[in-house]
């Protein structure tokens, strides 16, 4: 390559310089996608929830039926109130998207356990 | 076939994990792309904002059919689909000139240095006259680094034809910036 082929290329380099993000797209961006993944993770325990409540998944989840029958939809809609009370506090002390998910994800399990205790 | 939704809530999480280190990553790559294909931070921000959600809904299934190969090209390969559908809903072109990119701004104090930034704004200004394809694969190039393979994943072409493609652009806007400097002294 000529001299002035590698000139041209290095003020070519300079002339399309990386540009930096600005910070709030940034914080913007993180925000909407830890809400993403906050409602991918509640959707998520929805799911497990009305599969708790399906008769069929008892045998696994080795539950005693009635146990669960007399929660029923209620204790799907209790687990999901109770987990959502503290959405907030999760938020604000969350460092990062995964983090949000992991403690969503956390709370939601140690309020089914709690209810499921409470129902038996 | 498995999807998102099927994930495990360990599966779930770990693919959030990977995203979130996509995103670090390569965010001031799809910024720098958008800005130099848009020319101007406000639409920058929109399009990258939009990269990034389409990217996060189709993430597991990209990661499942990349192999192990790095996502860089299928995310920009997203930006670029973006700005297209951004230029045909709007029926408008880049902005020309381009908005002050980070190298305009920088703080130059001597008479040898203004020059630079005039050539540099000519360059600037002569890219974005390119032809789409000339002008993408000189900003995927030397504004983000890609490699030809990077380039030719990105714009779904062979890697000879990329490296074609990225000689003829360097050839025409050296033309083009000569053209624009105007003939030189005796």
């Amino acid at each position: 390559m000529s001299e002035r082929a590698v000139d041209f290329e290095l003020m070519l380099r300079q002339a399309l310089a990386p540009i930096e993000p600005p910070e709030e797209l940034q914080a913007r961006l993180e925000q909407t996608l830890g809400s993403l993944v906050e409602a991918a993770a509640e959707e998520l325990e929805s799911w497990e929830l009305s599969a708790i409540s399906d008769p069929k998944n008892w045998p696994h989840i080795g539950r005693p039926a009635a146990a669960v029958v007399v929660g029923g939809t209620a204790a799907v809609g209790l687990v999901l109130v109770r987990t959502q009370r503290h959405r907030h506090r999760r938020r604000a002390q969350s460092a990062n998207v995964v983090d949000l998910a992991a403690r969503t994800l956390r709370d939601t399990g140690r309020e089914a356990r709690r209810l499921f205790d409470e129902l038996r | 076939m498995a999807t998102a939704h099927d994930l495990s809530p360990a599966a779930k999480a770990k693919l959030d994990a990977e995203f979130t280190e996509l995103y670090r990553a390569h965010l001031r790559d799809v910024y720098s792309y958008s800005y130099y294909r848009v020319g101007n931070h406000h639409d920058a921000e929109d399009l990258t904002e939009q990269t990034f959600l389409q990217a996060y809904r189709h993430f597991e299934r990209a990661q499942r059919e990349s192999d192990g190969r790095p996502l860089r090209p299928w995310l920009i390969r997203i930006a670029h689909n973006l700005a297209a559908n951004y230029y045909r809903d709007r029926s408008r072109k880049p902005q020309t000139p381009i908005d002050d990119a980070g190298v305009l701004s920088a703080p130059l104090s001597t008479e040898t240095l203004v020059e630079d930034r005039d050539d540099l704004r000519r360059i600037l200004e002569c890219v974005q006259q390119l032809p789409d394809d000339r002008r993408e694969a000189l900003i995927m190039r030397f504004a983000l680094g890609m490699d030809n393979r990077e380039i030719a994943r990105a714009l779904g072409r062979t890697d000879g034809a990329t490296k074609v493609l990225l000689h003829r652009a360097v050839r025409q806007l050296e033309e083009q910036v000569k053209l624009a400097e105007g003939p030189s002294e005796p």
